[in-house]
């Protein structure tokens, strides 16, 4: 393998990662705050990418409209899948949680599949994206350079939430402690509305870049880049911030580098993916960087 | 200020409030005296909603707040520093402070830091430190210091010298002492039943569930059956 190849394959599994990382967030704040596996939460891709689409074709809107609006719609619906789903549950045994989580998922994509249909839909991709630049002797696309940097700056936004506001104190209280976060006087109800708001928003936003990195959508395309942000999440430490962001741009790299290096293995390259999360749940079930969480009442 | 009148609460089965009924008046110390599992835990719990009473009413200046939300009666006034300390492990001193005035006026908060800072010279010194990693005594502090950080007319303390040296246990009610003294009303859940009875107005006495004796903090010392069964004598 030359080494323009093994570039190129490098900022593949880079831009493949940061959109893992992206979602794994989601994932891993949730987890954070209810210690719930939100199996719903790979589906929010999907709504996303459906709505950007329809902002597009049935309102007629400039793709810098319609997509942000996209990832606005979806952090809402994110709200909603608590308020519906989850809330109800607060005081029910994790399991019926995680239940509900599974349910809420087949939801999501069954819904879009009598709402919609099963026939793929083209994934609109606007010129800034997808427009190809030569560095170096190889091609790019900008996508594949906007994604990463686009996940660093909502990664760092996201961390002065958690770390500088008011309102992140208070999530990183609730993640220990519901009881005595709701004796400082604090809506413990709207705390958990705006984790699900920012983790669907970023969900949605990896969202909307994955369908424009692969403009093939149907109402099941969240389902491996959803499990695959599971997983990086569980990598890099799951209920860590920047634990989820690392994982995912590992296992993006990994994935890609395996089949630059192994191009035979490139079929396996999923099942390489879950045999990272067997080997990390069995030799290291806390992650890269997380710590042991400890089990709330 | 708060009445408390004939609640009853349950868990399952178990009946664990039959019928309390108190009074605390505003600028008292009130003491809730009782045996392990006598129900003074849950009598707080039930004032500030984290468990609803099945019968009974509560009111706090006159509203009644037993069917609030727990966030909703705290706002109302009323801190609380509760068993078993709760501070939040993973957040700095200062933070857990700023936590505690959550739901107050930002251009206040300078001065309440002071104020607890001067009540508590040992969390101005460790404000950048994990909670977590503070001694017991010093999460002690931190957690009264969390509940005065809301300026609250009404302080609850759930057995605030629980596990502290004896000398540091003397200086807890000290500070109780002044705080009251400066203006706040205090509820005190307590074990140390001879200290609470120093330093409160009024007192008492909860056994399985029931009030069985009440009166001044100095009527109660000089009881015959409070010295029996609570001061060992
Ligand atoms: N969550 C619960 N579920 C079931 N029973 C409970 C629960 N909490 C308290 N109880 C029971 O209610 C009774 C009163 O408990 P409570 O915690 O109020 O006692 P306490 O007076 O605060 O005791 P201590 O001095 O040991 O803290 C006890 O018998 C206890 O076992
Ligand atoms: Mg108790």
């Amino acid at each position: 393998m030359t080494t323009k190849i093994f570039l190129q394959q490098l900022s593949n599994g880079i831009s493949l990662g940061s959109l893992y990382g992206l979602v794994a967030i989601g994932y891993t704040m949730v987890y954070g705050i209810l210690r719930l596996i939100n199996f719903a939460h790979g589906d929010l891709l999907m709504v996303a990418a459906y709505t950007a689409i329809y902002g597009i074709t049935l309102f007629s809107l400039p793709w810098y409209v319609s997509f942000p609006l996209a990832i606005i719609i979806t952090g809402i619906i994110g709200i909603l899948l608590d308020k519906c789903a989850y809330k109800p549950l607060r005081d029910a045994p994790r399991i019926s949680l995680l239940i509900s989580a599974i349910g809420a998922s087949f939801l999501l994509e069954n819904l879009a599949l009598v709402i919609i249909g099963g026939v793929p839909k083209a994934f609109p991709r606007p010129e800034v994206f997808a427009k190809v630049i030569e560095i170096g002797g190889i091609r790019i696309q900008m996508l594949t350079i906007y994604t990463p940097i686009i996940t660093l700056i909502l990664l760092f936004g996201l961390l002065y939430i958690v770390f500088h506001t008011k309102v992140g104190k208070a999530m990183r209280a609730a993640s220990v402690d519901f009881e005595t976060t709701r004796l400082m006087g604090i809506d413990l109800d709207r705390i958990i509305a705006f984790t699900f708001l920012l983790g669907s928003s970023l969900a949605a936003a990896g969202g909307v870049m994955w369908a424009m990195k692969y403009p093939q959508v149907n109402p099941f395309m969240g389902v491996i880049p959803g499990l695959k942000a599971f997983i990086a999440a569980v990598l890099g430490g799951i209920g860590n911030i920047v634990g989820a962001v690392l994982g995912g741009f590992l296992l993006g790299l990994g994935e890609i580098l395996l089949v630059a290096f192994m191009p035979e293995m490139a079929q396996y390259r999923d099942a390489f993916a879950f045999a990272i999360l067997i080997l990390v749940l069995l030799f290291r079930p806390t992650g890269i960087m997380g710590e042991p969480l400890v089990d709330k009442t | 200020m708060l009445q408390v009148d004939d609640i009853h609460v349950y868990y399952g089965g178990i009946h664990a409030l039959k019928g309390i009924s108190l009074k605390v008046k505003e600028r008292q110390i009130v003491t809730l005296i009782g045996a392990n599992g006598a129900g003074k835990t849950t009598t707080l719990r039930s004032i500030v909603g984290l468990v609803t009473p099945k019968s009974g009413k509560i009111t706090f200046n006159g509203k009644e707040i037993h069917r609030l939300k727990t966030h909703e009666i705290m706002r109302l006034g009323i801190g609380i520093s509760p068993e078993g300390r709760r501070v939040f492990p993973n957040l700095t001193v200062l933070e857990n402070l700023e936590l505690g005035a959550y739901h107050r006026p930002p251009q206040e908060f300078k001065k309440d830091l002071e104020w607890v800072y001067s009540l508590f010279p040992r969390l101005a010194e460790r404000q950048k430190q994990l909670a977590g990693t503070l001694s017991g005594g010093e999460q002690q502090m931190l957690a009264l210091g969390r509940a005065l950080m809301s300026r609250p007319q009404l302080v609850l303390l759930d057995e605030p010298s629980l596990g502290l040296a004896p000398l540091v246990v003397e200086e807890v009610f000290e500070t109780i002492k002044a705080i009251n003294e400066q203006g706040s009303t205090i509820l005190l859940v307590e074990q140390n039943a001879m200290a609470a009875l120093h330093v409160a107005h009024y007192g008492y006495v909860l056994e399985t569930g029931r009030i069985v004796l009440h009166g001044t903090g100095e009527g109660l010392l000089k009881d015959e059956r409070v010295r029996k069964a609570y001061l060992g004598e």
